[in-house]
């Protein structure tokens, strides 16, 4: 839910971060951490990672988002939910990892290939073009975007998958798609940011 | 008397592809438990993770479309994706607590000619088939029970996190107690809740092997012959990705995985085939002719 619309690239990453925050139920939250160290210790894969969630928030406060939107960090989080749940102090972690990962796409802090980032935005075209998401197709996509070799070494399990009827071919389009897409256009004039992109609607 | 509870059931698009064993056994297992699950017309994709990693109010609208549709049913929402369960109930939560939020979805959605009120309930079926059905019910039904198969539940994080509204968040027992009343032997280790690493298995394979291997580890050092899933993701995860962890870490896994409503399916008396578990990778034919007196 941004304020400041069109103009976020004019604002400092933190600003608008914190914004962005600031609007999910309970996002303030953010303030009261105590860099206890739970989130980290309760993260299954902090150990993978270039800052773990307890260092996020050291870094948001150190005014030096921009390092841990370039790092491998954000997209190691697996939506676990553990150290929002485990957080003495409340913060949301799990959202906050959500709205890094966002401003990452939108401030073009990823590299092409990064794996994580293709699949979800893969993931987005194919909902918004049929409504629902054929698991075949995304990996397929997935696979000839980021690295078409391994895609190889992964027949002997789709061919596995396949024979016994878990390969459907044909993506199912849902009837109501161009109603989503309206609403969809709806949401984009309301917050007159072409989401994702980092464009205006105008813009875009 | 039969009753009969009736339910707009929402299966999600993992389980209407690679994972169709779910929906079939919940099905079979529903329609002999009374819970009549009448499927949801032109659900959409709820806007998991992956959506949601990159636009946040369109998740919320690809969420609230489902529960506006479910609304005109006037019936609990049932789900089996425990992803699908916590990304539709934080949109029901979010809009609830957010009146900018609230209305920017309302005038979506009205551009599509619907609306939404905030009355449903999301449900996931395990839920249902515990606190709905119950003991007796499900008791009174056994033909051929589990016979102390030792099966270790496996809950992963969504049905429970972070809303923590049906079980525990950490340590839940629903599962654990169903798996008692169909005659397994419910076993008790500690990664129960942990994360399977979820989609990290397609885009950072070897932290989601990993995680995997723990659990796959863990339930086998604790006695499992077996392991309950409720989510479809963690299932591909243990079942088909079993192969590539053994030869990752040179461990010799032949674990079967099966869906909780697999395991109930049997203990109904359904053939295998009914209950999809012909589909599988990591055979569970023999482990079931040692437990069951019948396997079909």
């Amino acid at each position: 839910m941004p304020e400041m619309h069109a103009d976020r690239r004019q604002h400092s990453i933190t600003d608008v971060f914190l914004e962005d925050i600031y609007s999910i139920p309970g996002g303030d939250k953010i303030k009261d951490c105590i860099q206890c160290g739970t989130c980290s210790a309760s993260c299954p894969t902090s150990y993978a990672m270039d800052y773990t969630p307890r260092e996020v928030i050291a870094s948001l406060r150190a005014g030096l988002l921009d390092r841990v939107l370039k790092s491998n960090t954000i997209w190691l989080c697996a939506s676990c939910y553990y150290c929002t749940v485990r957080c003495p102090a409340g913060v949301k972690l799990t959202d906050v990892m959500y709205e890094l990962k966002r401003l990452a796409v939108e401030f073009g802090y990823v590299e092409k290939r990064a794996k994580a980032p293709v699949v979800s935005k893969l993931f987005v075209d194919l909902v918004d073009k049929n409504g629902r998401i054929a698991e075949v197709e995304l990996v397929s996509k997935f696979m000839i975007k980021t690295n078409p070799l391994a895609a190889l070494s992964m027949m002997p399990r789709a061919w596995k998958l396949f024979k016994r009827g878990r390969m459907p071919l044909i993506p199912h389009r849902i009837k109501g798609v161009e109603e989503l897409k309206k609403s969809a256009s709806t949401i984009e004039e309301i917050s007159g940011l072409h989401a994702g992109t980092g464009k205006t609607a105008e813009e875009a | 008397m039969e009753t009969t509870t009736k339910f707009s059931y929402y299966p999600g698009c993992s389980v209407e592809g690679m994972n169709k064993a779910y929906d079939k056994s919940a099905r079979v297992v529903c329609e002999a438990l009374g819970v009549d699950l009448v499927e949801l017309n032109d659900w959409n994709c709820c806007g998991a993770s992956a959506y949601m990693s990159i636009r946040e109010l369109r998740a919320h609208l690809l969420s609230a479309r489902n529960l506006a549709l479910a609304e005109k049913e006037k019936k609990d929402l049932v789900v089996v994706c425990p992803a699908c369960l916590t990304t539709l109930t934080k949109t029901n939560h979010y809009i609830a607590e957010n009146p900018r939020l609230k209305k920017t979805i309302t005038t979506a959605l009205k551009a599509a000619n619907l609306q939404y009120y905030g009355s449903v309930k999301v449900r996931h079926l395990l839920e249902v088939v515990v606190n709905d059905v119950g003991e007796n019910e499900i008791k009174s039904r056994i033909k051929n029970s589990l016979q102390d198969l030792k099966v270790a539940p496996y809950y992963g994080c969504q049905l429970t996190r972070p809303f923590g509204e049906v079980d525990d968040p950490e340590f839940p027992t629903m599962l654990d107690k169903l798996l008692g009343w169909i005659g397994a032997k419910p076993v008790s280790y500690p990664l129960k809740a942990k994360c399977c690493g979820g989609m990290l298995m397609m885009t950072k394979e070897d932290v989601g092997l990993e995680l995997t291997k723990n659990l796959l580890a863990c339930a086998m050092e604790n006695g499992a012959e077996c392991i309950a899933t409720i989510c479809p993701l963690c299932h591909m995860n243990l079942e088909a990705y079993q192969d590539n962890v053994n030869k990752h870490f040179g461990t010799d896994f032949h674990i079967p995985i099966l869906y909780f409503t697999q395991l109930i399916g049997l203990a109904f008396g359904f053939s295998r085939k009914s209950l999809g578990i012909d589909d599988e990778l990591t055979p569970s034919k023999a482990l079931l002719e040692k437990h069951l007196e019948v396997v079909r």
